[in-house]
């Protein structure tokens, strides 16, 4: 279920990191800690100059290691938190990441996804998709992994965000990239305040007498005890799986789908519109949620269509979760480009053709 | 078992005064410290002061990554365990959060002069207005007596089995006097347990902490240089020798910095 957070505001045009920040500050932020890194600088920036003016704490720390425990003792003491980086700075903050998803603490992580392996390139990739959506870090965990395709869900996806950390006492991560953090769009942003705050029994605030001592801790050093945790962590990602979120493009009538998310999803929408002007009957999965994956829904759309390709701006990070869910019923095709590529409409429509030509060879 | 052994105590002591008791905000579970250990005397001042102060409904703690990392097993307040190097930032995102609470890190060596250097630093550079403990044994003491930043010259570790050489490794690291140089840092010691007068005094420097946090004055560090008779292989005696002849001339004890008037 998403967040009904209309304002009734007019439509803006904004950057997608701006409308990220001010969507934040809207969702009544406690505190931003984070550390400067192309693409996502906008939100730092942002969040300096306006927070002041409107309230919270925003703190530029010295490294994105210190950011996320920053993060972990913000979140820990009660606060509603937030920070941001991309892909080399998201890797910095694994080892944190991992603490907070065993402590369970919930707040909000925002990747705005560059190319890699390495220092890579500032242009935007989908290449962390296993980072964000395996864990990232040591130990068995996930976050909640929400992708948005457009600068109005770069704003919505921050309530959306914390709402299902603070439901689960889970980290959440935004997982966009590059070209959505810096690209202007229209956007209707959410109404100030509208996301409740809810009571944290747990938060290291002081011990009054009434109460036993508050702990947040990762360390659980009985063999026993920590698989109890990991028990309690598994119990709490099944439960998740109601939060399963996606869209349907032109799937009524489609002979062959489409799976795509985030700006690679925008691609394809267009690679759909293409495909259908020269009468292929082409559809479009778009997963909204990439943890909780829609498995189930994908394993669907395999008994209607003839075959699924996989488009992402990786090596096929995403297809191995859609060939999970297909489990062999239908052929599952990957296209992908790299290092900060962004793969045309056209090309994805050639890959299509390609692909039901080799089919019909076979047929034939 | 602990609160029956303790009212059979009181119940013999009918009539006579008690002039000397566990501070009320030390739990009952016994320090796991190894015989001698500087770590629970450190503890048990810094509960004192919260006991004095009446502030346990408004302390957080943070522990580290080393011996004392279930520090919070025995304070008797709300806590964090932090990640090794990491508890200046988390007491920087709690008091951030908190600032009317007082917020205090505890760290070793390694946690704070080696992995956690760039925190220290930078902790103490915003002038965070929380209270650093920094033990320093000149060894790194959970993970099996490994050498530490501020390890001594010639010091004989599992990891410098030859002794420290300054070549190799370079100097033993004097993080305090380093940091007391940052405009941020409002009160800065060298204390030591290792006697009943240098206990005194780190209580009467920890008092000074909750009091200047109190006052919004900016960051207190407090190293103290303590022993570690398992690491260094000593009785508890002669660590505590050992202590004063070696540790001290590299790291000499008193104030480092105080408040102008």
């Amino acid at each position: 279920m998403e967040h009904n957070n209309n304002s009734g505001e007019e439509a803006r045009i904004m950057k997608g990191n701006e409308a990220l920040a001010e969507a934040a500050i809207r969702a009544k932020i406690d505190g931003y800690f984070g550390y400067p890194i192309t693409p996502q600088s906008e939100v730092l920036e942002y969040l300096t100059a306006e927070m002041p003016k409107r309230g919270g704490v925003v703190l530029q720390a010295e490294s994105e290691v210190a950011a996320i425990n920053m993060i972990y003792g913000a979140a820990g003491a009660g606060g509603r938190v937030i920070t941001s980086s991309s892909s080399p700075g998201i890797s910095l903050m694994q080892e944190g990441i991992s603490y907070i998803a065993s402590a369970q603490l919930p707040c909000l992580i925002v990747n705005v996804n560059r190319g890699g392996p390495g220092l890579g390139t500032i242009q935007p990739s989908q290449g962390d998709y296993f980072q964000a959506v395996k864990g990232g870090g040591h130990g068995d965990y996930h976050l909640i992994v929400l992708a948005p395709a457009s600068v109005q869900e770069m704003a919505d996806f921050v309530f959306d965000g914390f709402r299902l950390a603070e439901k689960y006492r889970n980290p959440a991560m935004i997982l966009a990239d590059g070209a959505l953090g810096q690209m202007m769009e229209k956007v209707i942003l959410p109404k100030e305040g509208s996301l409740p705050k809810i009571e944290k029994t747990w938060a290291t605030v002081g011990k009054p007498a009434t109460r036993e001592r508050n702990i947040i801790t990762s360390l659980f050093i009985e063999p026993e005890k920590m698989e109890g945790i990991n028990f309690q962590l598994q119990e709490k990602y099944k439960k998740m799986m109601d939060e399963v979120r996606f869209e349907e493009i032109a799937l009524e009538d489609a002979e062959i789908a489409l799976v795509a998310y985030g700006l690679s999803a925008r691609v394809c929408q267009k690679t759909v519109d293409l495909a259908r002007e020269k009468g292929i009957k082409a559809g479009l999965l778009r997963p909204i949620t990439l943890f909780p994956f829609p498995s189930e829904a994908i394993s669907k759309l395999a008994d209607k269509v003839n075959f699924i390709l996989d488009v992402e701006m990786n090596a096929g990070q995403m297809v191995e979760d859609v060939k999970l869910a297909v489990n062999g019923k239908k052929p599952v095709y990957f296209k992908g480009r790299m290092g900060g590529v962004i793969p045309s409409p056209e090309e994805v429509l050639g890959e299509l053709e390609n692909i039901i030509e080799k089919v019909n060879v076979n047929q034939d | 078992m602990q609160t029956e052994v303790s009212n059979k105590l009181e119940q013999s002591l009918d009539g006579l005064e008690i002039v000397f008791k566990k501070p009320e905000t030390l739990t009952n579970t016994p320090f796991h410290y190894c015989p001698g250990c500087g770590h629970s005397v450190v503890h048990r001042l810094l509960m004192e002061v919260v006991d004095e102060m009446k502030i346990q409904d408004k302390t957080i703690g943070v522990a580290p990554v080393g011996c004392s990392v279930f520090a919070y097993d025995y304070m008797n307040i709300d806590m964090q365990e932090a990640a090794h190097g990491r508890a200046s930032a988390v007491a920087t995102g709690i008091k951030r959060m908190l600032p009317d609470r007082f917020v205090f890190s505890y760290q070793g060596d390694g946690d704070l002069a080696a992995i956690g250097t760039a925190e220290t630093i930078h902790t103490v550079n915003r002038g965070e207005n929380i209270l650093m403990i920094f033990i320093n044994n000149a060894i790194y003491g959970m993970t099996g007596g490994q050498m530490a930043p501020t390890t001594l010259l010639g010091q004989i570790t599992s990891t410098s089995p030859y002794g420290r050489n300054e070549k190799l490794i370079g100097y033993p690291i004097k993080i305090t006097e380093l940091i007391s140089q940052l405009p941020g840092a409002y009160y800065v010691t060298r204390q030591s347990v290792h006697s009943p007068s240098a206990v005194r005094k780190l209580k009467k420097a920890i008092e000074k902490s909750f009091e200047y946090q109190k006052l919004n004055r900016g960051t207190s560090f407090i190293e103290v240089v303590s022993n570690c008779p398992s690491g260094w292989k000593m009785t508890p005696v002669e660590s505590n020798k050992w202590l004063e002849e070696n540790m001290f001339p590299t790291y000499p004890l008193g104030d480092i910095k105080v408040p102008k008037n």
